[in-house]
């Protein structure tokens, strides 16, 4: 449950309140992948992701950046250091596929319903300006390209 | 999330995404989205459910073969429930040991009595997401207890500010308490561990407490992590209603 008509009242009026931050997106991009089981895939995270040891993100304001998730990064090397704690961190400390679907994608690989996973991902921090995640994601973008990557899964918190 | 969609979609990358607010999605209107009913921090729905993960995910991904976008699609299956889901967490951890009358104290016992149960989930799962710090859990835990009196301990780590250092302790306890309480009888649910750990531990009372300092604080660090990064909307308002 997070249809919103599911809060309460108080829960409604913060996430509503984000709604006005979130116009002006009037362009509307098209990448036309290649059909799915041609397609290499990424997983792009905004949960704070990364490996233990690796710089954790920061206060929001100046979380604009990513972390590189290497594809055989071991489950058991992956932490959260999100600035919210308004989510459910206990399914991630359950099974890291609830957030990052990475053993899922594989299989998918495996069964051939796509071409192959990616040999990078990444993670932001979603508690970040959104406008101020561009220069970072175009960036970003670049190092796709360098992995062959013909789409990206976008999965939030 | 949507932000980043057109971002790399404008640079030749194309995206599907799982959606968990249907109208920031709405307002932002990315390329290819997937709205799922779950609980926020589960875009996949329900941990330990393989299947039902690897429907959602083809789902999402079956939106690139769309012809013309954006598209905005519902998923109209809520998350199954966990087999043996017990609901409220009916039995919390008992802390055996006596006890100092101080909430810091109480906490630090707290802290050592949960061990047992978190090396039992550790070894359960074969991972732990505590480790931000770098701390062990009871250096994490007087390093917190530090703030409430009139000594605090400088952080760990050359550059990194009080709040920082907080948040990092502060995120590493509360997931050793929900990963030890995960490790008992029964599976209470995200909401049960909640409101066991903000409600019923010396954990949680602490944190408000701690809240209560860093918002009093003249260190910037400390105030922003005492407004935006310690304790949950749902706690706080929780607490006001108690109190009422």
């Amino acid at each position: 449950m997070v249809r919103l008509a599911d809060l309460p009242q108080w829960e409604q009026g913060h996430l509503l309140d984000k709604v006005k931050d979130l116009t002006g997106f009037n362009d509307r991009p098209w990448k036309k992948p290649p059909p799915l089981k041609r397609c290499r895939v990424a997983i792009v995270t905004t949960a704070g992701l990364h490996r233990r040891g690796d710089r954790p993100f920061g206060p929001s304001a100046t979380a604009t950046d990513y972390r590189v998730i290497p594809g055989d990064t071991p489950a058991a090397e992956l932490v959260m250091s999100h600035q919210s704690v308004n989510f459910d961190r206990s399914g991630f400390q359950e099974d890291h596929n609830v957030v990052f679907p990475i053993d899922r994608l594989r299989e998918l690989a495996a069964a051939g319903a796509i071409k192959a996973v990616a040999d990078h991902h990444y993670a932001f921090m979603g508690a970040a300006p959104i406008r101020a995640l561009k220069a970072k994601a175009v960036e970003l973008a670049g190092l796709l390209k360098k992995d062959k990557v013909d789409a990206v899964l976008l999965s939030p918190v | 999330m949507g932000a980043l969609g057109h971002y790399l979609e404008a640079q030749g990358i194309a995206t599907t995404q799982i959606s968990l607010v249907r109208e920031h999605t709405s307002a932002i209107n990315p390329p290819r989205a997937l709205f799922v009913p779950f609980m926020l921090g589960r875009p996949f729905g329900a941990p330990g459910n393989a299947e039902f993960q690897r429907r959602v995910l083809t789902a999402a991904l079956n939106l690139l073969a769309v012809k013309a976008g954006p598209v905005l699609v519902d998923w109209m299956e809520d998350a199954p429930a966990a087999a043996g889901d017990t609901g409220p967490l009916a039995c919390p951890v008992t802390f055996s040991r006596a006890q100092g009358d101080d909430l810091a104290s109480k906490f630090l016992h707290e802290v050592d009595e949960l061990a047992q149960w978190h090396d039992l989930a550790r070894a359960r799962r074969g991972r732990t997401t505590v480790g931000l710090s770098g701390l062990e859990m009871p250096a994490a835990a007087r390093f917190v207890v530090s703030y409430l009196g009139a000594e605090p301990q400088a952080p760990w780590a050359e550059g990194l500010a009080a709040g920082e250092a907080l948040k990092l302790a502060c995120e590493d306890l509360r997931a050793y308490y929900h990963e030890a309480a995960a490790a008992q009888p029964g599976v209470p649910d995200a909401a049960a561990v909640r409101d066991w750990y903000w409600h019923d531990t010396a954990a949680g009372r602490v944190m408000r407490e701690l809240q209560r300092v860093c918002l009093a604080s003249e260190d910037p660090s400390l105030r922003l992590f005492g407004e935006r990064s310690l304790v949950p909307r749902a706690v706080e308002h929780a607490v006001a209603e108690s109190s009422t």
